[in-house]
């Protein structure tokens, strides 16, 4: 069986990139959450954030 | 000595050992084939697959390293947080086109797909190399997991003594990686990580209850941390941040150990829908991580930082089931260890054993030489880390990590496209070997980061990212060269469909 992914969709991975990898935009302690500075809670988001990106783009891939 | 703990952490130990050997009969196969011993047939859900590569990617080192750092240099040590974010992404996208090809070529390893898709021998040598190379140390360091958990439960002898416990774990672990093959690690992962993931969730809900909660904890460490370190990343650090994360993803993948680990699921899309469910374990790694924040929270003073998580959880938990921790770490270091052994062997007898040696030998003495280079594998580890300076080891996994990075150009950009020519993309890898070796060894292997002065400003990034660059211009130009001369650029035995090809 031939996969034909819809391999446009994979452009919206780059996105983790930049947000992730990018320190200037999460370098600082406020605002906290839960008492976590803002640097933790915010990359902790971020892996939620893949998960959900992937399962988006897998959706789409096998629809 | 902590009685308790050890009883619970023997009890722990020996169940793991029955079901490594058991595995052998588990989605019974003929092992004494090396797509079954060493890929378990490629028959691995997503369930199973979940387990083997999150056991792969978080190690028993993992867990004892990563909050030393934390403990040592502060928010530096998140890397590992963007790092094991971006992986994911890259897997999604590459793995399953290695998986097809794989499938539909009989590869076994990244080398073998290397040797058929740039019909290159030699190219594929190096490939092979570099994973054996970066798979060694690797394998080594996952023995100082379980000698800092024995050590803190005060088993600690003399002379013979002192490596008894550690040299018979190995040699059970060696015994059922040989029996069982890939299927070892594959069911001892599953104990593995619900151990783990119960340590994780009880030590982070438990300790901080024990230390004021978390806002108190980093609050503590961020007055402790000065000079050395900081809870928010500083300025100076943020290009080496982001280049060594960037770069520790593309090479993780490329381990043999997260190859063989994917190899052996049974589809393309068994490896997406990981991709999309492995961040579960991401999460725990950022849990594992603040362990080094709350050891400094509950006032643990050790120089030996690999003791930092041990030590915490004596404090801190109730002895047994710090015991019941110390078990997860252990088996924690066994399940990479033997999916290691694994891939360096499944290396050694195809692209070195079966391309220099013995050409016409058949699968059935493939398999049985993998068995034993398995085996030599693991008991060259155990002797490196007897006897040779743990430091040694851990400058050589450093080396590992730059060096897998060096074969991104021939396996990943290989997948996509046959434009590079077979001999740029050697000379490429070998520059970038030498680049990133000599880069290290300036800074006498302390770190894998490095200085890069650019004009007047100087950029400290991570010494792979360095080599990388070096290695893909210079593959770039030289294909531009090669193809002007009209070298001869070998047969590709691959065909497009064979990338796109998913089982039924």
């Amino acid at each position: 069986m031939q996969v034909r992914p819809k391999t446009g969709w994979y452009w919206l991975f780059v996105i983790p990139f930049i947000a992730t990898l990018w320190p200037p935009f999460f370098a600082s302690y406020r605002p906290t959450l839960a008492g976590f500075p803002f640097m933790y809670w915010y990359l902790i988001l971020w892996i939620f954030l893949v998960s959900l990106l992937s399962g988006i783009v897998y959706f789409i891939d096998n629809r | 000595m902590y009685w308790s703990a050890f009883i619970v952490f023997l009890i722990l130990f020996i169940l793991v050992t029955v079901l490594g050997f058991y595995a052998g009969r588990w989605h019974r196969g003929d092992l004494d084939l090396i797509e079954e011993w060493g890929l378990a047939g490629r028959r691995f859900g997503t369930f199973v697959t979940w387990f083997l590569l999150g056991g792969d990617l978080y190690t028993a080192y993992t867990f004892i390293a990563v909050p030393a750092l934390v403990y040592g240099a502060g928010a530096f040590g998140f890397f590992a947080v963007p790092y094991t974010i971006v992986v994911f992404p890259i897997m999604y996208i590459i793995m399953p086109r290695l998986w097809r090809v794989s499938k539909q070529r009989d590869y076994v390893t990244a080398a073998d797909f290397v040797r058929g898709r740039f019909d290159s021998s030699l190219l594929a040598l190096a490939v092979a190399i570099t994973g054996i190379l970066a798979t060694m140390p690797y394998i080594a360091l996952q023995l100082t997991g379980i000698q800092a958990v024995l050590a803190a439960m005060g088993l600690s002898g003399h002379g013979i003594m002192k490596d008894l416990p550690l040299i018979v774990a190995f040699l059970i672990l060696a015994a059922y990686t040989y029996t069982s093959g890939l299927r070892a690690p594959a069911l001892t992962a599953i104990l593995k990580d619900l151990l783990i993931y119960v340590t994780v969730i009880v030590a982070c809900i438990a300790i901080p209850m024990q230390l004021g909660g978390y806002g108190h904890i980093f609050h503590v460490a961020a007055q402790a941390l000065p000079p050395k370190g900081s809870v928010i990343l500083s300025p100076k650090l943020f290009s080496a941040f982001a280049t060594l994360a960037l770069g520790s993803a593309f090479a993780l993948l490329l381990y043999p150990h997260a190859v063989t680990g994917t190899l052996g699921a049974k589809s393309g899309r068994t490896i997406q829908r990981n991709a999309a469910l492995l961040p579960l374990y991401s999460l725990a790694l950022t849990f594992i991580a603040l362990l080094g924040y709350m050891a400094i929270a509950a006032g643990i003073h050790t120089t030996d930082t690999s003791l930092v998580v041990p030590l915490l959880f004596l404090k801190t938990l109730p002895t047994w089931f710090a015991g019941f921790a110390f078990g997860a770490i252990a088996i924690g270091a066994l399940v990479p260890a033997a999916i290691m052994a694994i891939a360096a062997a499944n290396l050694f007898t195809r692209n070195i054993y079966r391309e220099y040696f013995a050409a016409a030998n058949g699968p059935n003495r493939e398999a049985q030489v993998a068995k034993i280079v398995g085996l030599i594998v693991i008991i060259g580890a155990l002797f490196f880390i007897v006897v040779i300076p743990l430091q040694y080891a851990i400058y050589f996994q450093t080396l590992g990590g730059i060096w897998i990075l060096q074969t991104v150009p021939a396996i990943m950009f290989g997948l996509y496209t046959r434009w590079f020519h077979r001999w740029a993309l050697f000379l490429g890898w070998l520059a970038g070997m030498v680049v990133g070796t000599g880069m290290a060894a300036a800074e006498s292997f302390k770190t894998s980061l490095y200085p890069l002065h650019l004009g007047h400003s100087v950029i400290l990034g991570y010494a792979g990212i360095w080599a990388i660059i070096v290695n893909i211009v210079l593959t770039f130009v030289l294909t531009l060269i090669f193809n002007a001369m009209h070298v001869s650029n070998g047969r590709d035995e691959t065909a497009e469909a064979d990338y796109t090809t998913e089982p039924a």
